[in-house]
């Protein structure tokens, strides 16, 4: 019983070439050499990764050699993501993020949205009627760095100052106070988005304590009779960036949510799909707040009015409400 | 009583996921272990802080050379540089065609979408924002509670708070993270092997000098043992080859006769082509304690 009547040995030679010209392919298109990839060789793909997948199955079926079996299995798998991972360019994906994608996954926050914004009034309620009962309160509730000469005992001038005109000598380091606003709220941002995780809870109390360190603020402001001006200053990129801070709120609330209500779909995909849908909102948060970053750092000092202000926040205001909540036509449809 | 061979394989089994392409064949994907992910983890973390090291010996060099504007810049690019970095790390390399940060490409892992699909970016956002959560709250918890009592409570409360979600992991056989659930991906083994030398491949016939087995003989073991053989001949060392060598001699009862690496060749084409030979005609043995069927 000596002599080999089948051996892979003849399957593979007669194979091995297309497989290895797969493989080479594979290591162009995974690394970033799209461009130079020939018309001929985007007609071979294809071909060659049936070949592969036709030669796995044949091996699985056929063939005992296991590390064979294991390279034709990675190869094709490969295959497999390049060929069906990414069925659109990015160019593509861009224009269907800001065109219908973003907007859409916001539109679907807002029952979430305004959940968050009710928390955030309350928190800004309370905090005010407290500090308007007892003084006292206004320094267990706001934070030190936030204070700035704008406390309690601070008069109606010092505080003027602290939101109209800037020494020349504080606009060199605009860029630097724009970057550490974007970074921080992102940061805030980010974490309320992953905080969802409990069900929801640790978001709304992150909320809620934003909205604790909003209000005695405004109550100073209204005592000195600065109300209307002090709003006017917040709301050049406040719009922008409280909008922001709620959607992020909202998508991860919408987390935890899915999580304990997942409805008729089973937990696993309730959560996957929430995660996919906030998961877009996010990105759009990322980009609402670089852009509060920039108005809170640059505009703020060099717009001066109260009125343009109003009109600059109004208008970023009615810009997102419009884009977000608008109907609109779904894009491919009919 | 189950043979060891048949528990390895069902063992094996258990990480595997169907993958069914459009072309109807599966690739049965094999989940990666919770080990390798933490490796894969530890090395971003490494690059990053060497990423992070660089920025800012190259603009803290910068900054201090210089004042005014050039040095505001200097001080933007640091703070910038390192937020994009701390976030988007992950994001950037998982949304690339090898969905793999770098760590994760040195440990053989890739990410993909659970039904197969397309891997899209707001998946990969929230899967990578939710390791927040997961390491980086913690972590400020500790370092913000260090020094007294309260504050080693807190690092206390952090630290169980790591392991308790880090480890939400080990809990499911799918190895999903918090983010990996909420995304609706898995982490998967990337295989990315060279093509093998097929075992002889040069010596189309036998050697001429080589041990000639029955079909008797060749008929003790089954598949798992061939590919346990194939796998010592690969890359087993000498003395454990010569282990093997002796202990199927032993097994056939065949004397000592010659050059070990010689018998374990012949042994192992011999019983490859007899076993590829009964599963063309649909019968397979699965290992040496169970029927050719």
């Amino acid at each position: 019983m000596g002599e080999i009547t089948y051996s892979t040995a003849a399957f593979r030679q007669e194979h091995e070439g297309e497989w290895q010209q797969f493989e080479a392919l594979c290591n162009r298109l995974e690394g970033w050499a799209f461009r130079r990839i020939s018309d001929e060789e985007l007609l071979a793909l294809p071909r060659l990764y049936r070949a592969t997948l036709s030669s796995l199955s044949i091996a699985r079926a056929t063939s005992l050699d296991a590390a064979l079996i294991d390279y034709l299995e990675g190869l094709a798998t490969r295959g497999y993501f390049l060929i069906y991972g990414v069925r659109e360019s990015r160019r593509a994906r861009l224009a269907a993020f800001f065109r219908n994608d973003w907007p859409a996954a916001v539109k679907g926050l807002w029952r979430e949205s305004l959940i968050v914004f009710a928390v955030l009034a309350l928190g800004i309620a309370l905090s005010w009627w407290l500090v308007a009962s007892d003084a006292n309160w206004y320094h267990a509730l706001m934070p030190e760095g936030m204070v700035q000469g704008r406390g309690p005992d601070a008069s109606a001038a010092e505080l003027r100052r602290t939101i109209f005109g800037t020494a020349p000598e504080d606009r060199d380091g605009l860029h630097f106070f724009a970057t550490f606003l974007f970074t921080n709220n992102a940061s805030v941002a980010i974490n309320a988005f992953a905080l969802g995780f409990a069900f929801g809870v640790p978001t709304l109390l992150l909320i809620f304590y934003q909205g604790l360190s909003t209000g005695p603020m405004l109550y100073v402001f209204a005592q000195a009779g600065l109300l209307t001006d002090f709003v006017g200053w917040l709301s050049i990129h406040g719009t922008t960036e409280i909008f922001a801070i709620i959607i992020a709120g909202a998508a991860g609330l919408r987390i935890g949510t899915g999580f304990a209500f997942p409805g008729a779909q089973s937990r696993m995909v309730a959560a996957a799909q929430a995660g996919r849908e906030s998961g877009a909102a996010m990105i759009g948060v990322l980009l609402m707040l670089a852009l509060a970053g920039l108005l809170e750092g640059f505009a703020r000092q060099l717009v001066q009015q109260t009125a343009l202000r109003y009109a600059i926040g109004g208008t970023l205001l009615l810009f997102w409400c419009s884009y977000f909540y608008l109907p609109r036509r779904r894009v491919g449809a009919a | 009583m189950t043979s060891a061979g048949a528990a390895y394989a069902r063992r094996r089994d258990a990480m595997v996921r169907q993958v069914v392409t459009p072309e109807g064949v599966d690739l049965r994907l094999e989940i990666g272990s919770a080990g390798a992910r933490l490796a894969a983890l530890l090395i971003d973390f490494f690059l990053q802080s060497l990423v992070i090291l660089g920025f800012v010996i190259i603009f803290g060099f910068a900054g201090l050379n210089s004042d005014g504007a050039a040095r505001d810049v200097a001080g933007v690019g640091i703070m910038l540089g390192i937020f994009l970095l701390t976030n988007f790390w992950f994001i950037g390399f998982e949304l690339g065609p090898r969905a793999a940060t770098p760590g994760k490409r040195l440990l053989g892992l890739r990410v993909v979408a659970r039904d197969g699909g397309q891997l899209s970016v707001a998946s990969v956002v929230a899967r990578n924002f939710v390791r927040q959560l997961e390491i980086l709250l913690p972590a400020q918890f500790i370092m913000n509670g260090m020094g007294d009592a309260l504050g080693a409570a807190t690092a206390l409360l952090g630290l169980v708070w790591t392991l308790g979600l880090g480890c939400f992991l080990l809990f499911n056989k799918d190895r999903m993270r918090l983010g990996d659930l909420i995304a609706g991906t898995w982490v998967v083994q990337a295989k990315r092997r060279r093509i093998a030398r097929e075992i002889n491949e040069n010596v189309l016939e036998e050697p001429a000098d080589g041990p000639v087995f029955t079909n008797a003989e060749l008929a003790v073991y089954g598949v798992f043992e061939l590919q346990e053989l194939e796998r010592v001949i690969r890359t087993g060392d000498l003395p454990r080859k010569i282990l093997v060598a002796d202990t199927i001699r032993a097994k056939l009862g065949r004397p000592l006769a010659e050059d070990d690496m010689l018998f374990l060749v012949s042994f192992y084409r011999q019983l490859k082509a007899k076993q590829e030979r009964d599963l063309l005609f649909g019968k397979r043995r699965a290992d040496k304690n169970s029927e050719l069927q």
